[in-house]
């Protein structure tokens, strides 16, 4: 599944950072929820970003290869890929 | 459980890798107020949280910690990457070559190799939580005085704002969930008159465990 990485490498940066975004929103909604469980209008955007990041994410691993060891693939890119700490 | 995201919290792109930074930076990956222990104090401190709210926060925080635990690594990792022998030597880090080479190992900007001894588990959520305050503090602070050492590296000094900024935050929440453990308390004593489980106005383990099975009954603890 997916394209052979690197024919379009800024778009998968810009999506990668989109990504990153949605997750650090997801995940400070979070910790905010954690001691205002009854906030709804915090539950409203937690709900809504959840949804962008799940949706984006399946987008990027199906373009670009997994971000997680959960991602079904035919062919094992999990090696394959750049690690976080690698520079870019 | 958990399950690993590949793609740091915070983008890290060094481009000059500068020895001399990563062996201060280090601190926050293995020293004394660092990220190491902190995601260490916070997920050994949930098992011992008597409210739901707590338990939470430190859960989610200890997490979040692991993930700045990877990126401060990351920092050292970039900063030493690429650099020869004789370099690592010329900047002062003879002896870190020697024992851990180019590998990211976690010990105190000092070379104190990571301690326990730095965290506190007290098995009490006042005593916990406060230390959790301070600890986000103390973090700070740290990353203050790096911000301070690495003025030459704008590349380097993005990520420690970043950094720093999340403990503020952090420190936000732990006080959020040390003011619900007290008012939980403070309800207890005051307006159901639980008489076997204050003692002089302390509480004791039997009233959190009362507190813990009022949360699940569905009170969420909200004042609105």
């Amino acid at each position: 599944m997916g394209c052979n990485c690197g024919c379009n490498n800024s778009n998968q940066q810009e999506m990668l950072m989109q990504i990153r975004e949605l997750r650090f929103s997801v995940n400070d909604l979070a910790l905010y929820l954690d001691t205002h469980p009854c906030d709804r209008r915090a539950i409203a955007l937690h709900n809504q970003y959840s949804r962008e990041l799940r949706n984006l994410t399946d987008e990027y691993q199906r373009k670009y290869g997994p971000l997680t060891i959960e991602c079904p693939c035919n062919k094992w890119r999990w090696i394959d890929l750049p690690w976080p700490w690698e520079r870019s | 459980m958990w399950t690993y995201n590949k793609h740091l919290q915070y983008p890290i792109n060094i481009r000059t890798p500068n020895p001399k930074l990563a062996q201060v930076i280090i601190s926050q990956y293995g020293g004394p107020d660092g990220e190491l222990g902190a995601s260490l104090r916070y997920l050994s401190q949930r098992f011992g949280m008597p409210d739901q709210k707590s338990k939470a926060v430190l859960n989610d925080i200890g997490t979040e910690e692991l993930g700045h635990l990877e990126m401060v690594g990351t920092l050292v990792h970039q900063l030493t990457k690429g650099c020869t022998p004789q370099q690592m030597q010329e900047m002062g880090l003879s002896a870190y070559y020697t024992d851990h080479g180019f590998g990211v190992y976690p010990q105190s900007a000092g070379g104190f190799p990571f301690s326990a001894a730095a965290i506190a588990v007290k098995g009490d959520p006042i005593a916990d939580l406060t230390e959790d305050l301070a600890a986000e503090q103390k973090a700070r602070a740290t990353y203050e005085k790096l911000i301070d050492l690495c003025k030459d590296d704008p590349d380097v000094i993005d990520v420690l704002r970043f950094l720093r900024e999340r403990e503020i935050v952090h420190f936000q929440r732990f006080g959020e969930a040390l003011n619900n453990v007290q008012d939980k308390l403070a309800e207890k004593r005051w307006y159901t008159g639980m008489r076997n489980n204050t003692v002089n106005g302390v509480n004791t383990i039997s009233n959190l465990k009362n507190m813990n099975t009022n949360n699940r009954n569905g009170s969420c603890g909200c004042n609105y």
